[in-house]
């Protein structure tokens, strides 16, 4: 489903990602670990196209579509979809009123009819049930005065409503205290399934308990430098990065 | 080689020249009162002349460049029927209706049944003679005529627009729609007027929307007044959409009385040069002044808003929000003044001017002006000039939104607290539709 390789970005003068090799199946899900700074978020926001970093080599191939050729939005409405850090606030402009040409915009690129109101309200009511937020929501505005944790239930929401192929979820568990942790996991849970992809980006393996990954990559300044199975992040807990590190850089040398 | 001489003559020239041949038409031209009060404002005209270049209030409006232009100042009334003014109807609305051509009223194309009892809604001309003593007591009283040009001139020549008088305590349940359309070959300047007297406990919502079915180039020079008398309740919305070559001058002066509210909103979509000169006096205790305004400029438009909230009394409260979008090589001009006096302690008076510019070539000048004599009050101004936010473009972009579509979401919440704040729904749901066709 999306094959990235030697991934290599930059942002100003800066390169981030230094030959980024990944591949993801559909169902699976994989989560990508690394310190502060090793490119984590960097990677996420290249693969949403987000104009400020500069691809300078490499590929990323998204079911067999070249996806650094679109624009952000054509990535969404082919089912790629980005858990946002920082979720922005929108002054003006209603839940409903977004998640509605949301909703229908991927809906009309697929082929589908739009969405009635009524059916619109339903599927609102039903996806937000997912994760405990409030039906009341649709009339706020898109992120105002939300607090932090119901500002990450919203993007687990807004995945519900998408349904994409591959969600990319860019530390979506950073700042949760852990019943909204296991909220936003018990969401994302129930969406999992044999067609759709989950990258999921943490800097705690505390999440990995609730969204049990299939793989679990190491990134370390630009690249990845270890990949295994879930028991990687339990590792990564007791010994740290710099084991990894001294791991890499030692199967580099040899 | 043959050269031309040409008498190079002021603008002002053209309008004082005028003046005499036009004496025998104008508003209510025989009341002696009134013919001495034209001549007086006739000789403020020529005293003031037209801004110069360097005038600190038109520092950012060539108006001298629009007044240049030999425009007739006298139009032929064009006979139009109930259908031409279909287009410019507000879909849904139940109002009554008060139709205006060339700034002079219609009775033929108005709809003015199952107004209250002793409300009065006609041509001013009309009025002035059939209402002396009303129109006398408040005609001219509130507008600058002594000290500002454009009033000056337009008090020296008005010949018709609109009265509407609302006697105490009265209340109008329907909204009048005061609907003015220009339609001539001609370039012409228009110089109408409009009076509003709502007495005592009298309440009404105005609507004032200006249309063109033309293209040829326009000045309308317009002045209204207003006067809101004790606890009298006025809301008044004025669209201003004339088209591409109409250019304006409106001066406004509203004047309130003691617990008094009054709120006005002045969306601007289109105009060549729009100037919108908007004067406040809250002159008793306890008034509430809610001053809004949403402008959208593309092409070479400009829009100039120049407000005045003149706070002479306790106890009052204003708030002022205006917005605009400016496209393309268009400009905007903010500039707003709020004084307190001395006399005028507990006043609350809030002023904000927030500018998205969409181009690198748009410009906007906001300059917010707050004197302040009185100790105890609590007064705050803002003005901000921004692109629209990257972040928040690019949150909708991955959920699907085109550029355009963002943009566009963008924009409509951007100007949202400006339209939500319009009481009458037809309107406010006409003005979303309106604005979001009209998006740059």
């Amino acid at each position: 489903m999306l094959e990235i390789k030697d991934l290599r970005a930059r942002i100003e003068d800066q390169e981030i990602l230094k030959g980024v090799n990944l591949t993801v199946k559909p169902g699976e899900v994989h989560a990508i670990m690394g310190p502060n700074g090793s490119g984590k978020s960097t990677l996420a926001s290249v693969l949403a196209g987000r104009e400020e970093y500069e691809v300078t080599g490499g590929e990323v191939w998204y079911d067999g579509k070249n996806l650094l050729d679109m624009e952000p939005d054509e990535r969404a409405r082919e089912g790629v979809f980005l858990a946002f850090q920082y979720p922005v606030e929108l002054p003006g402009v209603s839940m409903s009123n977004f998640l509605k040409q949301a909703v229908n915009a991927v809906r009309e690129h697929r082929g589908e009819a739009p969405l009635s109101a009524v059916e619109f309200l339903k599927l609102m009511k039903e996806k937000a049930a997912l994760v405990h937020l409030d039906p009341s929501l649709k009339r706020r505005a898109v992120n105002e005065g939300f607090s932090g944790g119901e500002k990450k239930r919203n993007e687990i929401f807004q995945m519900a409503m998408l349904e994409p192929k591959l969600a990319i979820l860019d530390e979506t568990d950073s700042g949760l205290d852990i019943d909204a942790l296991r909220i936003v996991a018990d969401g994302v849970n129930q969406m999992r399934s044999p067609e759709r992809a989950f990258l999921v980006i943490t800097h705690y393996q505390r999440l990995l308990d609730y969204i049990v990954p299939d793989i679990v990559h190491v990134l370390v300044d630009g690249r990845i430098v270890k990949s295994g199975g879930k028991d990687l992040a339990l590792k990564l807990e007791d010994l740290g990065y710099d084991w990894v590190k001294e791991q890499a850089d030692a199967e580099t040398l040899a | 080689m043959q050269t031309t001489t040409e008498r190079i003559e002021r603008p002002e020239d053209r309008f004082l020249a005028a003046f005499e041949v036009h004496a025998g038409h104008a508003l209510n031209g025989n009341g002696p009162r009134m013919q001495a009060l034209r001549r007086e404002a006739l000789t403020h005209f020529a005293r003031l002349g037209f801004p110069e270049r360097k005038a600190e209030a038109w520092k950012y409006t060539n108006i001298g460049r629009k007044l240049a232009h030999p425009y007739a100042l006298g139009a032929p009334a064009p006979a139009l029927t109930r259908d031409d003014l279909a287009p410019y109807a507000i879909p849904g609305l139940d109002a009554a209706r008060a139709a205006l051509v060339n700034g002079r009223f219609e009775p033929g194309l108005s709809s003015l049944d199952g107004l209250p009892e002793g409300v009065v809604v006609t041509g001013l001309a009309e009025a002035a003679g059939a209402h002396p003593e009303l129109f006398e007591r408040h005609f001219a009283h509130y507008a600058d005529y002594r000290g500002e040009v454009f009033t000056a001139l337009n008090t020296a020549f008005t010949r018709d627009g609109l009265f509407v008088y609302v006697p105490a305590n009265t209340v109008v349940e329907r909204p009048i729609h005061a609907l003015s359309l220009l339609d001539t070959d001609a370039d012409l300047f228009l110089q109408p007027r409009l009076l509003v007297v709502v007495e005592r406990g009298a309440q009404v919502r105005l609507i004032e929307s200006r249309h063109a079915r033309t293209g040829t180039k326009t000045f309308t020079n317009g002045v209204t007044e207003i006067f809101v008398g004790p606890n009298a309740h006025v809301d008044l919305f004025t669209l201003q959409d004339e088209g591409d070559a109409a250019a304006q001058v409106a001066s406004r002066y509203a004047y309130q009385e003691a617990d008094s509210y009054l709120a006005t909103s002045t969306i601007t979509l289109s105009g060549d040069l729009v100037r919108n000169t908007q004067n406040y006096l809250p002159d008793a205790e306890n008034c509430e002044t809610h001053l809004r305004g949403l402008f959208l400029g593309r092409g070479t438009m400009h829009v100039d808003n120049h407000t005045l909230v003149d706070h002479a009394k306790p106890h009052c409260y204003s708030n002022e929000l205006f917005k605009g979008i400016l496209a393309d090589r268009a400009t905007g001009v903010f500039n707003g003044k709020v004084f307190v006096r001395p006399d005028a302690q507990q006043t609350n008076a809030y002023q904000e001017n927030k500018t998205v510019l969409l181009s690198e070539a748009a410009r906007m000048y906001a300059k917010p002006e707050l004197e302040i004599y009185a100790d105890d009050v609590k007064c705050s101004h803002g003005a901000t000039t921004g692109r629209l936010d990257a972040e928040a473009m690019f949150y909708l972009r991955t959920r699907g939104l085109t550029d355009g579509q963002a943009r566009r979401m963008l924009l409509l919440a951007f100007a949202r607290d400006v339209i939500d704040e319009i009481a009458v729904e037809p309107l406010r749901a006409h003005l979303d539709r309106l604005i979001e066709r009209r998006l740059p």
